[in-house]
């Protein structure tokens, strides 16, 4: 009974306290040091074995220098367990799971190295990434993270429920506004499925990447949430979006109640919002076909933005050998280890030329091809100070206005927007 | 020397040291260091990060007090405190005084009570979304009486099912305390209350009310503190806190601001006014329930 809540949060801030005054190693002396580092690997199965079997084949060859991996230890989120982590000085060498919204919080923190301090590291990660990796840099320039692997959201839809709600399944009726109403609308009233689409009404920070951000995505023709530290949302294509997913609700083709499962999965919905590893997933359970996000006015799939949902890696200051960390991040993320993730997981690695690099793959499995022409047009999160903090208050206002419709979408939007504003120039 | 080191009883000094230096170590150290970081820009760093972390006043008191979800937050919870807290104390001492004076069936419904205290809140939170969520059983049975939007996303009726469920669970625990006190009370008194003529509701008021006054305080004040604290439920029952923030708690928010954005001050800041808000509330309960 005694041990309430408040007082083992402050025993968590004060341990945080104690961890910080420790001191820490020579980083000069780090970068350049080479021996054995830890990695942590994200759960789930697809990303374990690929991790291992990478893991295999460097320490084969590289007896001096053993990587031992493990999965990220459990926690509410993986973002919490790394920060207590760098906290606590015990973070690992690199993270292949590093979120890119909590890279600014890390890097506050002082948990991670700065990529650029490696010789041709700037470089090969521009090489590597294209175009898309300026949407990783930090706001100094530098590369605290390299954009690994991304899984471009699309919506999925069942075709089999479409059919009964006497539908298009080859050509679905998805592609504007009007078109998604109309369609969730006949799915509804057919009782094909008891929701059009159920993305999670909750009101955690990125439920919005879900929801609002891919729709923003395509609807501004790319535009991030936040650039040149000022909210682009509360413009004509922000107030577009949430206006037509407050219809969504309104009329009851998205649910306000969150479903404790998968709605897609288990035929409560008919549409899902979701990247290539869902293919996998729903292989032999439904039916689906896949169609690039919707635009109030309708565009041609090949100009449709959507969210990125890309997962990278991070070499955080705790490691004592950086040198060899770098060398190993750069393996796991060679031609060969990309192809390999690709091939395990289904998820795009973030490579520039990706659909000619593994056309081979492509060929061989059509289903991913439609994402790997997606991945060429994806907006991440903004790298931005207090990012975390800045979404938290997109999500409540979107939640307060699109999912209950208690304050007008007009009035949200704007308050978010004012909200990101102030906290986007804070340091 | 060594009796005004230890007192009189040194070996007792001795067994109570290592609770004592817990104390220490686990709850004062923690909420002093809570207090600091209060007053000061505070976020967690790397070990040997070079960070300022300058002395700001109240001004972290500033922000979270001028902050509409924390104050939300606060409301939240008192009203869960005006629901869960009476019903705790009535509800528990009318089973707890059943139980006593029944005979058959007592230690299975004594276990039957307890089981929700011991089990982790994670699985009864599963048994109550089959419950209460719009397709769940209690929907179900009301038909079209059922409210819309459904308890859970309903921000009239979000609190109130939390405070159901967190008196439910706890209730267990509360009995055991009023079952421990009823042995206490003097069955000659409710002979005396008998012969006077008192039934079997007088004899409750007039005797068991009063007889158990000294662990009604303590239920009080342990379930206004336990109440104060709410956090799994807002988290995982209305899934973070919702509708529209309607079942956050003040340690939801301070979760929140603390760990999911890297903001510890205002976190702590949050902390130190619920530990005085209970603390005042708890000096009040204790004027009350003990003033005789």
């Amino acid at each position: 009974m005694k041990r309430h809540l408040v007082t083992t949060s402050l025993a968590v801030l004060a341990l945080g306290v104690t961890a910080a005054c420790g001191s820490g190693g020579d980083s000069g002396k780090a970068e350049s040091s080479t021996g054995p580092i830890k990695v942590w690997l994200s759960n789930n199965p697809e990303e374990i074995a690929w991790g291992k079997a990478m893991v295999k084949e460097w320490n084969d060859a590289h007896s001096d220098q053993k990587v031992s991996a493990q999965e990220i230890p459990a926690g509410k989120t993986s973002e919490e367990v790394i920060g207590a982590a760098i906290t606590a000085g015990n973070a690992p060498c690199l993270v292949f799971n590093t979120s890119p919204a909590a890279v600014p919080q890390f890097e506050k923190q002082g948990g991670l190295v700065a990529l650029d301090d490696f010789k041709g590291a700037k470089d090969y990660i521009e090489q590597r990434s294209g175009d898309s990796a300026e949407q990783y840099q930090s706001p100094d320039g530098k590369y605290y993270q390299i954009p690994w692997k991304q899984n471009p959201v699309m919506i999925f839809y069942n075709k089999d429920m479409f059919k009964k709600a006497g539908l298009d399944v080859d050509n679905p009726p998805l592609k504007t506004y009007d078109q998604f109403l109309a369609t969730s609308k006949k799915i509804v009233d057919s009782k094909a499925a008891p929701a059009a689409i159920a993305p999670a009404p909750s009101s955690e920070f990125f439920q919005s990447w879900f929801d609002f951000y891919p729709l923003y995505a395509a609807e501004s023709g790319g535009k991030q949430t936040i650039e040149d530290g000022k909210a682009t949302f509360n413009d004509e294509a922000g107030k577009d979006v949430w206006n037509f997913w407050a219809q969504m609700y309104k009329d009851g083709y998205t649910p306000q109640e969150k479903y404790d499962g998968d709605s897609f999965a288990d035929k409560k919905a008919a549409m899902a919002v979701v990247g290539p590893w869902a293919i996998a997933v729903y292989k032999g359970k439904v039916n689906w076909g896949a169609v690039p996000v919707p635009t109030k006015e309708g565009m041609d799939p090949s100009e449709i933005h959507t969210f990125t949902d890309a997962k990278n890696i991070a070499l955080y200051s705790a490691c004592k050998n950086q040198k060899t960390a770098w060398d190993v991040l750069k393996f796991a993320t060679s031609k060969e280890q990309d192809g390999k993730l690709l091939e395990t997981t289904g998820q795009m690695p973030i490579r520039s030329d990706l659909p000619t690099t593994y056309a081979d793959y492509f060929a061989k499995n059509p289903d991913y091809k439609a994402f790997a022409d997606q991945a060429s047009r994806t907006v991440e999160v903004p790298n931005v100070p207090n990012s975390v903090e800045i979404w938290q208050e997109i999500r409540d206002n979107f939640s307060s206005s699109v999912i209950f419709g208690k304050t007008s979408v007009d009035e949200a939007i704007k308050a978010a927007a004012d909200k990101a504003d102030e906290l986007a120039g804070q340091s | 020397m060594l009796t005004k080191v230890f007192g009189r009883q040194p070996l007792g000094t001795v067994f109570a040291a290592p609770y004592a230096l817990f104390l220490a170590l686990v709850f004062a150290y923690p909420l002093g260091l809570a207090v600091w970081i209060s007053f000061h820009d505070y976020f967690f760093a790397a070990p040997g990060a070079q960070v300022d972390r300058p002395f700001v006043g109240l001004e972290n008191y500033q922000t979270v007090l001028s902050d509409p979800d924390v104050q939300r937050a606060f409301l939240n919870v008192a009203i869960f405190l005006v629901i869960n807290v009476p019903l705790t104390v009535v509800l528990s001492l009318v089973l707890a005084t059943g139980l006593n004076s029944i005979v058959r069936a007592r230690t299975f419904l004594r276990v039957s009570y307890y089981v929700p205290y011991v089990t982790a809140s994670v699985a009864l939170v599963g048994v109550w979304l089959f419950l209460f969520s719009s397709g769940g059983l209690v929907n179900q049975v009301l038909g079209p009486l059922a409210p819309s939007p459904s308890w859970l996303v309903n921000s009239h009726l979000a609190m109130p099912v939390i405070a159901l469920f967190v008196t439910w669970k706890q209730m267990g625990f509360f009995i055991l305390l009023y079952l421990a006190a009823l042995q206490g009370v003097s069955k000659d008194l409710y002979e005396a209350a008998s012969i006077d003529g008192a039934g079997r509701f007088r004899s409750f008021m007039n005797v068991t009310v009063p007889g158990v006054r000294s662990a009604t305080s303590l239920v009080v004040i342990l379930a206004t503190i336990t109440g104060a604290n709410l956090f799994t439920e807002p988290y995982l029952l209305t899934n973070g806190g919702g509708p529209d923030g309607a079942s956050a708690s003040p340690v939801f928010v301070m979760y929140q601001k603390g760990i999911e954005q890297g903001n510890p001050d205002t976190a702590s800041a949050i902390g130190v006014i619920l530990v005085a808000l209970v603390l005042v509330i708890a000096l009040v309960q204790r004027r009350f329930l003990e003033r005789d």
